[in-house]
């Protein structure tokens, strides 16, 4: 077996397992144990609450709309992650691995321009927002190795995706799916699970404000 | 329905720092998660490092210190956890890992766990992931107080509050205040009648230094009808356990109200002018009973008098001034009362020329969550309330007012320091003094037992008058 066949067999199908393994093990243990407080009688709608925090939070707190930090990342943030879904969900060769390996429905890609305006905004975003931990003094001294390793990681998936877009180079090919299978597996373990702990942490925060009849 | 003050099992508080470091740091970690549920563990793995969370606190905004940032506030329960509740605690349990910190780091950390968290909900706003970090600091403050870690005054009127049932004294003391006010106001302040509809209770700082608020609000609950008590056996709202992180004292003092009122077949407990006050006792009882306490309807005074005004069975003389409003944090963001303040100010007659920002959005007092008792905060306190102080200048208002007896002791401590020419004032005591009623009028009293904010002239309303005359 090559080690492209490798990388795309059994080692795909290890990585894949852990990240799905271990990302609902983790989202259990944070969702289902701990203790359970009674609560007490409501003045508002929790349920309400909880929905307006989750969609609420996708823009920015109305306090800080003149706030040029709070303007930075909110935008860097939305340049990298929409850039990185439109990548993840629509670049040609993922459509094709995607039909291929998971669903095997019809997918359609977008144009090779799209995908090169997704790339530079997820890039501009991810990198703006990672030289702001060495610069900026305030999200210097709380961000964790964790931070760096996930943002470098998602940096060299990212970069040997955009190398192997023409898919003329197996090395090139073989590098960007190691890296994948290198992130997933490192994925349930990192802070990149708060790509499936935030709706749960805004609703809980929400559904507080909601019983109390104010808004979070 | 049975009461469980006992939970969560906590090991003794060290309070004679007389426990080996090591137990003190595990009590510390035990403290901190003794409480978690899926909110605070989703919350504690949700965090990106984005730093918003400094651009909503005033202690940041007001230093521009990096160690101000909220999240980092927890920072060493933060580390502690992930080794012992993260992804690898499985693996850090097999070898025997341990959190490397030690107590005196720790103890580092009590100034930014007690001395610059008002647990004022602000920074929780601000994040984008909506982390409730003045929940987590709340859980640090009880890991912080089981390993013995706690700022000295704190620590005394704690220790007040166990042993002579509260920070103001004891029920002998209570009854000995109660008995004066009445004489020095000439007002009928009932105690402990076996059998009444409410119960109201009150603040230390009420009891010491605001006889005239107790007065006027006394004559406020007489001209409502209400069928009211005191207990002397179940007087204090404040929540020292709740301040502290002493999760047993917290719940036996909300019980003991909630019991009282039970026993005296009281439908509802009022809680006086404080914000934690009511957040302890009307949203977190339900902890206390392992139910939602629906037989005893806790309100906030400035509720019942906001029902009232909306009911029209509460009219007030109108003041006729401008006014900006202080939003007590633990009643309007955190306690959903944003709105009561604000029809009082309309029955008053006031303009109310609202702060920029305001309502859930306002700054703290910088005094809340236990800060004002805690002296050696006061030079950090003061330079916050710089934040507060541009924004009620700019409203040009006449008077400033709250409804908060700890805010309005907090900006009055830091407008005498500053030199600040606006007083602040009690909105309950506007009413109490302009309410039209029957009720007999308050006795002038024979000498000054309480500041009358209502009766004293600001001087920023004397500088308004100039400019506008
Ligand atoms: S704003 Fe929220 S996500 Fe950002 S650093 Fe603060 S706590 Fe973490
Ligand atoms: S709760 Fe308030 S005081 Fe505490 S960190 Fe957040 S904004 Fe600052």
């Amino acid at each position: 077996m090559s080690l492209i066949e490798i990388l795309e067999g059994p080692l795909w199908k290890a990585s894949a397992t852990i990240f799905v393994v271990f990302a609902a093990f983790r989202l259990m243990m944070i969702l289902f144990t701990g203790r359970r407080h009674a609560r007490a009688r409501p003045a508002g709608s929790p349920a309400a609450g909880a929905l307006r925090a989750i969609l609420g939070h996708f823009l920015p707190w109305r306090a800080l709309l003149k706030n040029g930090k709070a303007w930075f990342v909110i935008l860097a943030g939305y340049a990298f992650h929409v850039g990185l879904f439109v990548l993840l969900l629509f670049a040609a060769p993922h459509v094709e691995f995607i039909r291929e390996k998971i669903v095997g429905l019809p997918w359609e890609p977008i144009p090779r321009w799209g995908f090169i305006v997704a790339a530079q905004f997820s890039f501009a975003g991810l990198i703006a927002l990672w030289v702001r931990r060495f610069v900026d003094p305030v999200v210097r001294l709380i961000s964790r190795p964790d931070d760096h390793i996930a943002a470098g990681l998602t940096f060299a998936v990212m970069l040997s995706g955009c190398m192997a877009l023409g898919e003329q180079s197996t090395f090139l090919r073989g590098l960007h799916l190691g890296l994948v299978e290198l992130w997933l597996v490192y994925f349930p373990f990192s802070s990149l699970m708060h790509t499936f702990t935030w709706p749960f942490s805004r609703g809980f925060t929400g559904a507080m404000a909601g019983r109390r009849g104010t808004r979070a | 329905m049975t009461h469980d003050t006992s939970f969560p099992k906590h090991r003794s508080f060290d309070k004679h720092r007389s426990l080996p470091d090591e137990v003190r740091l595990e009590n510390a970690m035990a403290g901190f998660v003794a409480e978690f549920g899926p909110a605070a563990q989703t919350w504690m793995n949700a965090c990106v490092r984005c730093g918003l969370c400094a651009e909503a606190c005033h202690f940041h905004l007001a230093t521009g210190d990096a160690k101000y940032i909220p999240i980092h506030k927890i920072k060493p329960f933060e580390d502690a956890y992930s080794l012992t509740h993260g992804p690898f605690s499985w693996l850090n349990g097999l070898l025997g890992r341990k959190p490397k910190l030690t107590i005196e780091e720790l103890g580092e950390w009590e100034e930014l766990i007690y001395d610059s968290c008002n647990m004022c909900g602000r920074c929780t706003l601000a994040c984008p992931m909506g982390i409730d970090i003045a929940e987590l600091v709340k859980e640090a403050r009880r890991g912080m107080y089981a390993a013995g870690l706690l700022p000295d005054r704190l620590a005394r009127i704690v220790g007040n509050a166990e042993k002579q049932h509260s920070p103001f004294g004891t029920p002998e003391d209570f009854r000995r205040t109660i008995r004066k006010i009445e004489k020095e106001y000439g007002v009928s302040l009932p105690l402990d009648r076996e059998k009444a509809d409410v119960l109201m209770t009150l603040t230390p700082e009420e009891l010491e230094n605001r006889h005239l608020g107790v007065a006027g609000m006394a004559r406020v609950l007489h001209h409502l009808g209400l069928d009211w008590t005191l207990c002397s056996d179940a007087f204090e709202a404040t929540n020292f356990g709740y301040l502290s992180g002493n999760m047993e004292l917290q719940g036996e003092l909300t019980v003991r109200l909630i019991d009282k009122a039970r026993q005296i077949g009281a439908r509802m407990l009022i809680v006086p002018e404080c914000g934690h006050a009511w957040g302890a006792t009307r949203w977190e009882a339900a902890k206390w009973y392992g139910e939602p306490v629906n037989d005893i309807e806790v309100r906030h005074i400035v509720e019942v008098l906001a029902d009232a005004v909306e009911e029209g069975r509460l009219k007030c003389r109108p003041v006729g001034e401008s006014v900006t409003f202080h939003d007590p944090c633990q009643q309007i963001r955190r306690g959903g009362l944003e709105e009561k303040p604000r029809i009082l100010m309309r029955a008053l007659g006031m303009e109310l020329r609202e702060m920029d920002p305001h309502g859930t959005e306002g700054f703290c007092c910088g005094g809340g969550g236990g800060v004002l008792a805690n002296d050696r905060a006061a030079p950090l306190r003061l330079k916050a309330f710089e934040i507060k102080k541009r924004a009620v200048e700019a409203t040009g208002a006449d008077r400033f007012v709250t409804s908060c007896n700890i805010c309005e002791m907090t900006l009055e401590r830091d407008i005498t320091a500053t030199g600040f020419e606006k007083p602040i004032e009690s909105l309950i005591d506007l009413i109490g003094t302009h309410m039209i009623t029957d009720q007999p009028p308050l006795k002038a009293p024979g000498r000054r037992t309480a500041r009358k904010p209502a009766e004293r002239k600001p001087a920023g309303r004397k500088a308004s008058a100039r400019k506008k005359g």
